[in-house]
């Protein structure tokens, strides 16, 4: 079965020990398809100096859908859980959603802080800004 | 009645002991139960007291320019600024204090190099030689001067080990070269570099040598006379002192032939718009209010390290060096790196995981390192590696260290390595 936001939530806050939850993390990730190596092209890299995240957006109907990959196995599952919360929402929703929250109350917004560092930020960012084209 | 003292010399570890305790950012947990293991010395390191106290002084007692000013705040700050280019310059080994130019740290005394000796001397069929394993600000500011002035950047290669062999960089030598820019230590490898004899090299056809002492000077004795060099580059932060601020040591002559870097205040002798002659050495080459607690910060620096036993220190920090290496290579690391004569850097990857997942996994256990090309992206494509895993030592650095970072190492192997 797939994994859900809350499953997310409550594992975590069964799991005291942060390696654990970063394993945790790291099954996340496990979970996600892997991206088709022809996809990772420059075009699809988003900005991070210490690993590499790609992403490709897809529509899906009315609804956006967006699949990505990274080369480290955390950010991984940083990408899968941040795809939990944007896929299948409407232009309109992605533009209007904070992911910010939900990284908070997972004690995981500092990887989100702009500047050199995993892509994520960038990942979302570029996720927005498709967003925003979509409905204009 | 005399009482006759005994020196009590004390052992190296308890040195170290006790040089730990002057440094506050050690004694801290970065997450809850997680007591701080410092091994990114390499990117900055942390600051002892008496430098902090140096730097809180500047602004609590003697806050006001220099050069400036007759009143009793400016002339104590002048003082103590120009007292911090005389430890620096004997440190070094330098012959004069003019000699010893502030910069903001080590990627402007390249550039410095750059605008004023390089745009004046190099031509088109001139020649610039780096080694492959330079950081970043020691071949971009290169590349940019060739593309300038039509000369060309040649490349010294290094070996799997991580050296730069005598017998690669003479090959490389001609009398085209006229400038020849390396590290004295590289901070992706924790390689050394024979800088004296290289500088003979160089010397030989003619050439002018540039060195970027960023890592060099932390973990090294330096003396700019042996060694011959004509500009050492270094930066401040890596040497317990304040961010923002380095050195760039440049022999007299070579510094009285170039022109001025950046116009502006206290780099003139004086001023009008038919002309403008310049101030003398150093002055010349410090355009504005430089960075004066950062400087005197320095100098609190160089003093409390010239208090200590640098020699018996630098050959602890080999000692932690070798113990670091032998336990990572239990651990199945693979060490990235592995010049006979290195200091300071473990740099690795393990278990097939990314060094960012390693570096995150450690953060958690409280062990601070860096992940990534390091600046050094020539040095990565070398080794064909997306970037390192890199844990780097300081004066404080001790055996439990490395023993945490295994600790946590093994926490990630656990996670990486399956079944």
């Amino acid at each position: 079965m797939a994994t859900t936001l809350d499953d997310v939530f409550e594992t975590f806050e069964l799991l005291d020990e942060w390696t654990e939850r970063y394993g945790f993390l790291i099954e996340l990730g496990e979970e996600l398809p892997a991206m088709d190596d022809a996809l990772k092209i420059k075009e699809h890299k988003v900005k991070g100096c210490l690993s590499q995240v790609w992403m490709v957006p897809r529509h899906e109907g009315d609804v956006m859908h967006f699949i990505a990959d990274s080369d480290a196995h955390i950010v991984r599952g940083l990408v899968a859980l941040v795809l939990l919360m944007f896929n299948g929402k409407t232009p309109n929703e992605v533009v209007a959603l904070d992911p910010r929250p939900t990284l908070a109350r997972l004690g995981l917004d500092k990887h989100l802080s702009p500047g050199r560092n995993n892509g994520l930020h960038s990942m979302i960012a570029r996720m927005k800004k498709l967003a925003a084209v979509a409905t204009s | 009645m005399n009482v006759v003292t005994t020196p009590t010399t004390k052992s190296v570890t308890e040195q170290v002991a006790a040089i730990r305790a002057e440094f506050p950012a050690l004694h801290q947990e970065v997450h809850p139960g997680k007591p701080l293991v410092y091994l990114d010395s390499a990117a900055t390191a942390l600051k002892p007291q008496a430098v902090i106290d140096a730097i809180t002084e500047v602004y609590t007692k003697n806050c006001a320019n220099i050069h400036r000013a007759v009143h009793a705040m400016s002339q104590r700050a002048t003082a103590d600024y120009e007292a911090a280019r005389e430890s620096v310059r004997a440190f070094i080994g330098a012959p004069s204090i003019e000699e010893v130019i502030f910069t903001r740290g080590t990627s402007e005394g390249i550039n410095l190099v750059r605008f004023t000796y390089g745009q004046q001397n190099l031509q088109l069929g001139d020649e610039v030689l780096v080694t492959e394993l330079e950081h970043h600000s020691n071949i971009v500011p290169w590349q940019l001067l060739c593309e300038r002035t039509g000369a060309k950047l040649v490349v010294v290669p290094i070996n799997d080990a991580g050296e730069v062999t005598e017998e690669a960089f003479a090959s490389k030598l001609s009398v085209r070269t006229k400038i020849v820019a390396f590290a004295h230590v590289s901070n992706a490898l924790g390689t050394v570099l024979p800088v004296k004899r290289f500088t003979q090299l160089a010397h030989d056809v003619g050439a002018v040598v540039v060195v970027d002492g960023a890592q060099g000077i932390v973990h090294t004795h330096v003396d700019v006379v042996d060694l011959d060099v004509d500009f050492y580059a270094f930066s401040a932060h890596k040497l317990y002192a304040p961010t923002g601020v380095g050195v760039l040591y440049g022999k007299r002559a070579l510094l009285e032939a170039m022109p001025p870097y950046e116009g502006g205040g206290d780099m003139i002798d004086e001023v009008s718009f038919e002309g403008t002659t310049f101030n003398d050495l150093p002055h010349k080459f410090e355009a504005g209010t430089p960075n004066i607690a950062g400087v005197i910060g320095l100098g609190a620096a160089i003093e409390w390290l010239r208090a200590k036993d640098l020699a018996a220190l630098h050959a602890h920090s080999l000692e932690v060096l070798r113990y670091g290496e032998a336990a990572l290579t239990e651990l199945g690391a693979t060490l990235v790196g592995t010049a006979k004569d290195k200091v300071s850097v473990l740099a690795f990857n393990a278990f097939g995981a990314h060094p960012t997942d390693l570096g995150t996994i450690l953060d958690a256990e409280g062990v601070a390192i860096r992940t990534g090309h390091h600046c050094a992206q020539p040095v990565m494509a070398h080794y064909e590696v997306a970037g390192t895993a890199r844990a780097s030592l300081g004066i404080y650095s001790t055996r439990e260290d490395i023993d945490a970072l295994i600790r946590g190492l093994l926490i990630a192997k656990k996670m990486f390595v399956r079944g």
